[in-house]
């Protein structure tokens, strides 16, 4: 996990686009100035960035459901619930399933858990736009390269 | 069996918290039920899953964008109503 540069994804573990399901896991690192503050004396992984994380890997399977032509982003967060503190070190297991591929919209259930436990969970709405430039399609192509996430070829090209 | 167009009023209600009867099938969802796009994703997912259809909301602001519609016809509730129709209709096809 690049915590200070928000990429928080490790590596996808598993890509089902027939379930329209995604699982991926990250470690937290053991140390990051963000514990310097979050908190002093007592490290936590922030909530907003474990709801980040579940963000990151819910685009990660829009972006494998649409094979790269569209952008996620994120626009809302419910139900969302904090079960659990996480602390510097933990391997999250992050998992998201598709529960609505809307026009220019999805809905996704996302959730973390570490060790088999339930840490966190919510329900997610991305904004599915086209992507803003070619250099962040680019980017977002290398850093899916790189956690190992494989978008086959739309069929007609 | 309720119309298409309770059917959407009651979400729009439930969903932006707006006073069913202040709903009514002339209402223009966007000017004069303040709904912003945010909330509109909300009220379009609950359609989805309520008709079973897709409503295409990608082409439509692309036709009032170019023009070639108004928002009157997708977001004036009558006219949506209508627009969901058409679409239960086509898929039953």
């Amino acid at each position: 996990m690049r915590i200070e540069y928000f990429q928080l994804i490790d590596r996808i573990v598993d890509l089902n686009l027939a379930d329209r399901k995604i699982s991926s896991e990250a470690t937290v690192p053991a140390a990051s100035t963000i514990f310097e503050g979050h908190f002093p004396g007592y490290p936590l992984m922030p909530g907003v960035l474990l709801i980040e994380a579940m963000a990151q890997t819910s685009g990660w399977l829009v972006v494998a459901m649409n094979r790269f032509q569209r952008m996620p982003f994120l626009a809302a967060v419910k139900e969302a619930k904090l079960r659990t503190f996480v602390k510097p070190g933990e391997l999250l297991s992050i998992e998201a399933r598709l529960e609505h591929d809307g026009s220019g919209y999805a809905i996704v259930e996302a959730k973390i858990s570490s060790e088999g436990k339930l840490i966190c969970d919510a329900t997610l709405t991305l904004r599915v736009l086209d992507f803003p430039n070619p250099e962040m399609e680019q980017q977002m192509r290398e850093l899916a390269a790189r956690i190992g996430l494989k978008v086959e070829a739309p069929a007609d090209g | 069996m309720s119309s298409t167009f309770d059917t959407i009023a009651n979400i729009i209600a439930e969903t932006c918290d707006i006073p069913r009867d202040s709903i009514t099938p002339d209402s223009h969802a966007i000017n004069d039920l303040g709904i912003d796009s945010l909330d509109f994703l909300d009220i379009a997912f609950a359609i989805d899953k309520a008709f079973g259809i897709k409503l295409p909301l990608e082409q439509w602001t692309q036709e009032v964008n170019d023009g070639k519609a108004t928002t009157d016809q997708y977001f004036v509730l009558k006219n949506l109503s209508a627009r969901i129709d058409e679409l239960v209709a086509a898929k039953g096809a």
